[in-house]
């Protein structure tokens, strides 16, 4: 049960990141990514065509840091890879979404375009890596005995401080910077902001940046924990809407609550459940939510 | 000298004409109310003036510069500032942080200015860490006002600022209303609450099914017969 709970809050952190990005999205673009899962999927073949193509043929070291199964290209390759996959989500907002938005289609018309996005850059993937499973690193890695009978992997220890830092830089950029004040603005009362001079438009820019960088370390951290594969994106999409609404769509701490219920709950249904059910836990926990609490455990946004 | 005018205007939401060719004008450092039974495009036309609604017909004019067609985002910049009657705070926010919003396009030190604005409200300083859906009506009133004040705007709309408010806290906001205006803030008041706002007004305008009606001195038009019978209940 420790030990599971442990694997929960990995799951959950990776979660969180994916769900604080999709909760913003909503929060500034009023736009619910259906192809948020795939953004991490991007985030995790980046870095596994940096990491096993690109560095070894610059003749970089691959060397790995301390006890962990991978070395310093991993981590120099998270910043540039986020960087491209928030500038992937732009371009997509851009060339579709925006356009959609002109035409002024409902929500629902939006939320399927969305949906549709997340099948063509899955088939992408496909069409780029092949169906095969892949790992950064092969071989087998150590578990760690840590106090309370917790065991986790050096990796799960990375995963869990990456995570909890980007939400923490995310928290303090919200909290005390004047785009981070006006990003929460904008998803309070968006008339409002737009009578303020805030320039919106570029506020969503932002959003989606943000959302997209998240995802795709939320990706290249999954493909650390397990293995980096085209539907481990997708897979998730299910916990990180959970995660979302249980948390009130469009609070970004609410996510970040919800992501690490999600996450442990599902874990720690494997105690007694075949871990086929995973994803059915976290379907369970919506539907609980949006029957008894439908605006989420933090009520508004 | 003339600071807003409104030559005419015709415009209205969709395809649903509200204002059928009104003309106002409000002088500099003045306060002018606009009053009218509901629907009369009260509503409509500060939303025209501040660019939120499309002029179909006819011209505003800011300060002698053509301000017709302009954004909300280039008529915050030309000095005007609007609080609307509904959702005029960020709920979520904290007094100080919307007072920060307010600001948003200033790239200078503002904070002097959130000082001079705790000095104009009292009652919200010791609030200022407080997020705003915990005050009561008449502070978040103050925070709209607040957050519309941190650009030293020249002008201020106002859209029914006595709206939903207890009948001293009524009071409270109108005399707020009056010493922003003695800082030199020229003021144009939409209100329902059509005795108030003459008796606080230098001037008045009276609006009917989106055309004028009167117009006249605060006063007079307290004083004035048919508007007893309209709105005041004489």
């Amino acid at each position: 049960m420790v030990e599971l709970t442990g694997y929960g809050i990995v799951l959950g952190s990776i979660i969180a990141l994916g769900a604080i990005g999709l909760t913003l999205i909503y929060g500034i673009a009023r736009f619910g990514n259906f192809a948020h899962g795939e953004l991490m999927t991007l985030g995790a073949y980046f870095a596994l065509f940096l990491t096993v193509w690109i560095f070894p043929a610059l003749g970089l070291s691959e060397t790995r840091l301390g006890s962990l199964s991978f070395g310093w290209p991993m981590l120099l390759s998270f910043i540039p890879i986020m960087l491209i996959v928030g500038g992937v989500a732009v371009l997509i907002d851009k060339l579709v979404y925006r356009r959609l938005r002109n035409l002024k289609v409902g929500a629902v018309m939006l939320a399927i375009s969305a949906l549709a996005m997340a099948f063509v850059l899955r088939s992408l993937i496909y069409i780029g890596w092949g169906p095969d499973f892949h790992f950064y690193s092969p071989g087998l890695r150590p578990m760690l005995e840590l106090p309370l009978g917790l065991k986790l992997r050096p990796d799960q220890i990375f995963i869990i401080v990456v995570s909890w830092g980007m939400v923490g830089g995310l928290y303090v950029f919200l909290q005390r910077t004047k785009m981070g004040k006006a990003l929460r603005a904008m998803a309070d009362n968006r008339d409002l902001a737009r009578i303020s001079g805030i320039p919106t438009e570029r506020m969503t820019t932002y959003a989606w940046i943000i959302g997209g960088g998240m995802a795709a370390a939320a990706g290249i951290l999954l493909g650390i924990d397990s293995q980096v594969r085209p539907e481990m994106g997708w897979q998730l999409l299910l916990p990180l809407f959970a995660a979302v609404i249980l948390g009130s769509i469009g609070n970004p701490y609410g996510a970040l609550i919800g992501a690490m219920v999600i996450g442990i709950a599902q874990q720690v249904s494997t105690y007694w459940l075949p871990a086929a059910y995973k994803p059915a836990v976290a379907f369970i926990i919506m539907i609980f939510i949006l029957l008894v609490r439908p605006k989420g455990i933090f009520g508004g946004s | 000298m003339s600071l807003l005018e409104f030559d005419n205007v015709v415009s209205g939401y969709g395809e649903m004409e509200i204002l059928h060719g009104v003309s106002i004008r409000v002088d500099e450092g003045e306060i002018v109310s606009i009053i009218g039974p509901n629907g009369a495009g009260k509503s409509t036309l500060v939303k025209t003036v501040f660019g939120l609604l499309n002029t179909w017909e006819g011209n505003i004019t800011f300060t002698d510069e053509d301000i017709t067609g302009f954004s909300p985002e280039q008529i915050v910049r030309k000095g005007v500032s609007y609080v609307p009657q509904v959702d005029n705070t960020f709920s979520s926010l904290t007094v100080q942080e919307n007072l920060e919003m307010g600001a948003y396009i200033r790239d200078d030190d503002f904070r002097p200015r959130i000082e001079e604005i705790y000095e104009l409200f009292p009652d919200i300083e010791d609030r200022r860490r407080t997020r705003v859906d915990k005050l009561s009506g008449g502070m978040r009133q103050m925070v709209a006002l607040g957050r519309a004040l941190m650009l030293d705007p020249q002008m201020l709309l106002l859209d029914e600022p006595s709206a939903g408010l207890a009948p001293l806290v009524v009071d409270m906001i109108f005399d707020r209303i009056n010493a922003i205006n003695q800082q030199g803030v020229t003021l144009l008041i939409i209100e329902q609450n059509a005795r108030k706002a003459l008796e606080n007004s230098d001037r008045g305008y009276v609006l009917v099914d989106g055309k004028n009606r009167l117009d006249g001195l605060g006063p007079e038009l307290l004083a004035d017969k048919q508007i007893g019978e309209l709105f005041l209940g004489k």
